[in-house]
């Protein structure tokens, strides 16, 4: 049994379980107080004290994040004096603030912007300390732009690091007025441990964090008459692109997201889910492989667990923390940057067109997969594989500057040949959607049969826990397999990165013996990505998943082998999994890098 | 001139060697009893914030819990404040003793002493005068250890929230309240936090009874408090003194002959001008030193030749530098008091822009996530609205 406590607030009772914070006693009977350093997912800080609420008879006011409600409270979030001092404390972090709004990324989707339009009139404010504050100039990473003149030093992003991550890729340096949030020893963004997951970006409230942008080499592009333009979009993107339309969380837009990208120029509106399908074949084809080396050919040179290796931050946070295992890590390349490669390869030769003019773009739920576009090695093709990257905030941003009207758009279809997918390529999206696909593939490849799960839906994978544990046994496989009978397949999937530590951590010690593992860097897996629309929380990354799930299960198709754009790429170009051409194009190795 | 100074007290530094029999007195009377000797005694907080102490002891220990935790605290960061030095080298036996005291009552099996890095000399003297306490505390058969954790050197550690994160590994911030130390202090255990001082009071009590102590001081302020003196004054330094004092008595007794305001508690602390000398009294009831008489209990005294501006510029400068930057209202506010005075002292800014400061110390006073940014605006305050002149000429 919880206990109750009863409150009144602006006059109102509310009755909550002890513990709940003012700010969410409020929130129940429909009253918003403003935050700033508030975020759900994150523990809570008590630092911007936008929050502040007074109660009767107590001479401080009270931050209303960070307080319990206590028995027989009376609570004013509106008074005199609290807005007032809200006032002043809006006026305080202007001051200290490069408020150039009309030149900045966050430009109408900033909450000190709208926090200010809701609280300052035509005061005089404060001394403007910005001249005297020797801001740095903005720090790029292939994913990331930090601006520090932009930061009201709020710590979401460092808590999103450390909490969320456990990389601490970002902490906070210095005391006073020049406290400010850091990497170590204030080396650039790109040198340091930072996986570029953009979790610290999705929750900064202002331009401080933003994904590094290139919309506009995305326009040069697809404005240049030379250039034949191809954009593939990930999983995630069609059921979230929607929020940024005003849409609710878990809306598929898939019909008008491919609509608008014909809008806006592309000469090719492809897919990311079909070369989802493409790396179940890959990554399927080594699990067995690693399978039949160590169970048949009793080879102990064989890593097992085998990871996934299509979370780019995932696999810069293996580079860095857990170099000795990267061989852990599938070869097999991710989703986007197999599209890449092929693009300037198969789909180059069936289309007849000089791969030199081919521009490939991809829409992603992510800023890690920026990164990844710009890792050397990702030139299989001879050419630069994926030439740009946009998030599905930027992809928001290219549909409103083009003046189109999203909502009224009629739905339109996927471009052929790289276009098509399987219920299994959708979930990919999902957290447990890489394990779910891959083992609808591999358990059939295997026995001939379908997964003995219900409509093939794999549910002990599916799910917010943080970590997940699934098994399958293989009985009575074809004969290719034999050596396979009664084998019990041991998977675990998880998401975020300090899950993932959690799993490497029991993997050293050998406390666990899995064949396969699914690690998404992200909360949620993709659609809870960094480069998702603003806000993203655990309500939404729910509603986001329930909608990949529903996806999948309209297709019909749900297996990627089934695939018949899969089945024609093989038949006509790669020939075999791990065969020649796609150890060539689809597969890659990793590096090992710092701790630090 | 010594016999002039009547109130001066000689309880805490009177060091008598009766560590043991005290020790042992204190050993074998029953938790209840020592609570209540402490809470009839009036001790509060030496600290700071004046927390009755036995109150604080009592909700400690009916926290249940198996990890339990006193610290004392000694990072004295307020500048010129030396009074907990002094009673860590002179009689730091009393210091221990108060902790084991504690120790008995709510139930902790460790203790420490968070010394401010600036004291790491004093660790060898205080490390041995540790030991020899715990021979006593065997022959006792009392478990109960303390150890010695050396500060950062930043003021905010003084802060007993910010004092556990920094003991934990972590970035000296201040934590949201409640909880407080007393339900979740270090490591989120139970924990008692009292200042130096206040640990060899408890010791006093022990020793001469509650009502020596309690007939000391008045009303609310009860018993004797240590005093750094500084700035104008023909003798400065560590004092004992009963509470209740004037501050005409005791510039009469300190100052040069021409105080015109005197500093009552550091940067944190009040600034009362001559005129109010008469009426104003050394205390936690002090009309002008609020409900409380802030950390280490400095007093600092300003003669005729001095700049008030100056006197809050260099306060001001200390905030700036020593908020842990955190919250909005003591990171900004700190840097806009600053720079505010500094442009109304240039003709920069009109002489009404003060009160649009004095405003906003208010602000910060209500809003800070803590005591240091709350307590900006004692001195801004009472330095700006009795020395406007000086602010603006
Ligand atoms: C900014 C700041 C600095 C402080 N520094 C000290 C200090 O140096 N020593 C101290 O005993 N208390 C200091 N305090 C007060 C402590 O937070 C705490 O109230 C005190 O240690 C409790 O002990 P007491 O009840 O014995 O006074 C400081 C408080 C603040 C807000
Ligand atoms: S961060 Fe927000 S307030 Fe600041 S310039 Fe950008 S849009 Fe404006
Ligand atoms: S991108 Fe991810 S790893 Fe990098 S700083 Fe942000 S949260 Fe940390
Ligand atoms: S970078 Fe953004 S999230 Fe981080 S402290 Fe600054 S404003 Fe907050
Ligand atoms: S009031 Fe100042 S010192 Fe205290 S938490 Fe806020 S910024 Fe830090
Ligand atoms: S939202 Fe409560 S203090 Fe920032």
């Amino acid at each position: 049994m919880t206990t109750k406590v009863n409150c009144k607030i602006d006059n109102i009772s509310v009755s909550v379980e002890q513990g709940t914070t003012i700010l969410e006693a409020a929130k129940k009977i429909n009253i918003k107080v403003p935050t700033l350093c508030y975020h759900e997912d994150l523990c809570v800080a008590g630092n911007c004290r936008v929050c502040i609420v007074e109660q009767v008879g107590t001479d401080r006011l009270l931050p209303s994040c960070a307080t319990p409600v206590a028995e027989g409270m009376e609570i004013i979030t509106n008074s005199l004096r609290v807005r007032n001092a809200r006032k002043r404390i809006i006026e305080l972090l202007i001051s200290e603030h490069n408020a150039d709004c009309t030149k900045c990324f966050k430009n109408t989707k900033c909450e000190l912007q709208s926090l200010a339009s809701e609280y300052i009139f035509n005061d005089e404010g404060f001394i403007n300390l910005v001249p005297y504050k020797n801001y740095k100039e903005v720090h790029l990473s292939p994913s990331i732009s930090k601006d520090d003149s932009k930061c009201i030093r709020c710590q979401r992003c460092v808590r999103t690091c450390s909490e969320l991550q456990d990389i601490s890729a970002l902490t906070v340096a210095y005391k006073g007025a020049n406290m400010k949030i850091s990497t170590f020893f204030e080396k650039p963004m790109y040198e340091v441990v930072c996986t570029n997951c953009g979790q610290c970006v999705n929750r900064c409230p202002t331009g401080a964090l933003v994904e590094r942008s290139y919309i506009d080499q995305v326009w040069d592009a697809i404005y240049d008459s030379k250039k034949h333009v191809v954009v593939q979009t990930a999983p995630a993107v069609r059921i979230a692109l929607g929020e940024s339309f005003g849409l609710p969380p878990g809306a598929i837009v898939t019909g008008q997201m491919v609509a608008a990208l014909k809008r806006l120029g592309f000469d090719s509106v492809l897919d990311t889910d079909f070369s989802a399908d493409l790396t179940i074949m890959e990554e399927g084809a080594e699990l067995l492989n690693r399978l039949r080396m160590s169970l048949k050919e009793n080879d102990t040179t064989v890593r097992f667990p085998m990871a996934t290796s299509c979370s780019p931050g995932w696999v810069k946070f293996m580079e860095h923390a857990y170099p000795e295992y990267l061989d852990n890590l599938s070869s097999a390349k991710s989703p986007q940057q197999m599209f890449g490669a092929l693009a300037k390869t198969y789909y180059a030769r069936k289309r007849n067109i000089d791969p030199k003019n081919i521009v490939s773009v991809s829409v992603m739920p992510c800023t890690a997969k920026k990164y990844e576009a710009n890792r050397p090695e990702m030139h299989a093709s001879g050419y630069k594989d994926v030439d740009y990257v946009v998030t599905t905030r930027e992809l928001a941003m290219m549909i409103k500057q083009a003046g189109i009207d999203f909502l009224a758009l009629p739905e339109d279809d996927y471009d052929s040949l790289m276009g098509e997918s399987s219920g299994a390529g959708v979930i990919f999206g999902a957290t447990g959607g890489v394990m779910e696909a891959a083992l609808r593939t591999v358990y059939e490849l295997v026995t001939g049969r379908e997964v003995p799960f219900e409509h093939l839906n794999i549910l002990p994978v599916r799910g917010m826990e943080s970590v997940k544990e699934a098994s399958i046994v293989i009985n009575n496989p074809l004969p290719e397999w034999d050596f396979l009978d009664g084998v019990e397949l041991k998977t675990c999937v998880a998401h975020g990165l300090s899950n993932a530590k959690m799993i490497m951590e029991k993997v050293k010690r050998g406390e666990v013996n899995y064949h396969f593992i699914e690690v998404m860097a992200c909360p949620g897996g993709c659609i809870g990505g960094g480069g998702q629309p603003i806000p993203t929380n655990y309500v939404i990354r729910k509603k986001r998943t329930d909608a990949i799930y529903s996806e999948d299960e309209g297709k019909p198709i749900r297996k990627s082998h089934e695939n018949p754009e899969i089945k024609m790429v093989y038949d006509d170009f790669l020939k075999e999994p791990l065969g020649h051409k796609s150890h060539k194009l689809l597969h890659t190795h990793y590096t090992p890098r710092n701790r630090y | 001139m010594a016999t002039k100074h009547l109130m001066r007290l000689d309880l805490i530094f009177k060091n008598e060697r009766d560590t043991a029999d005290i020790l042992k007195k204190v050993m074998t009377k029953s938790n209840n009893d020592i609570i209540n000797e402490l809470i009839s005694s009036g001790l509060k907080g030496r600290g700071g914030a004046g927390f009755p102490t036995g109150l604080k002891w009592k909700l400690t220990a009916d926290e249940v819990s198996d990890e339990k935790y006193i610290i004392c605290n000694a990072d004295e960061g307020e500048p010129g404040t030396f009074k907990d030095r002094e009673i860590l080298v002179r009689v730091p036996d009393k210091v221990w003793t108060g902790m084991a005291a504690c120790a008995k009552i709510i139930g902790a099996k460790e203790g420490f002493i968070y010394l401010r890095g600036e004291y790491d000399f004093l660790k060898k003297e205080l490390l041995k005068s540790i030991d020899e306490f715990h021979l006593l505390l065997d022959e006792l058969n009392f478990p109960f250890r303390i150890n010695i954790f050396s500060g950062s050197g930043a003021y905010i550690c003084g802060e007993e929230s910010a004092l556990f994160e920094s003991m934990q590994g972590d970035r000296g911030e201040p934590r949201n309240k409640p909880p407080f130390p007393t339900q979740k202090g270090y490591r989120n255990k139970p924990t008692v936090i009292n200042n130096v001082e206040t640990l060899a009071h408890t010791y006093s009590i022990f020793k001469y009874g509650v009502d020596i102590f309690r007939d000391l001081g008045v009303q609310d302020s009860r018993g004797s408090k240590v005093f750094s003196v500084s700035g104008d004054t023909p003798i400065p330094g560590i004092y004992e003194l009963e509470f209740g004092m004037t501050l005409q008595r005791f510039v009469e007794d300190f100052g040069d002959g021409d105080a015109k305001a005197v500093q009552v508690g550091g940067a944190s602390g009040f600034c009362v001008p001559r005129k109010k000398f008469e009426k104003t009294i050394i205390g936690y009831q002090g009309k002008l030193t609020g409900t409380s008489l802030p950390t280490g209990g400095s007093m600092m005294i300003f003669n005729s030749s001095r700049s008030m501006y100056n006197v809050l510029h260099n306060y001001l400068e200390f905030f700036v530098e020593e908020s842990c930057g955190q919250c909005t209202p003591c990171r900004v506010g700190t840097q806009q008091l600053l720079l505010g005075i500094e442009k109304v002292k240039r003709g920069e800014l009109p002489s009404g822009y003060l009160d649009k400061l004095l405003d906003l110390a208010e602000t910060m006073r209500i809003t800070a996530k803590c005591g240091l940014g709350q307590s900006v605006a004692n001195s801004f305050s009472s330095i700006v609205e009795n020395f406007k002149e000086e602010m603006i000429y």
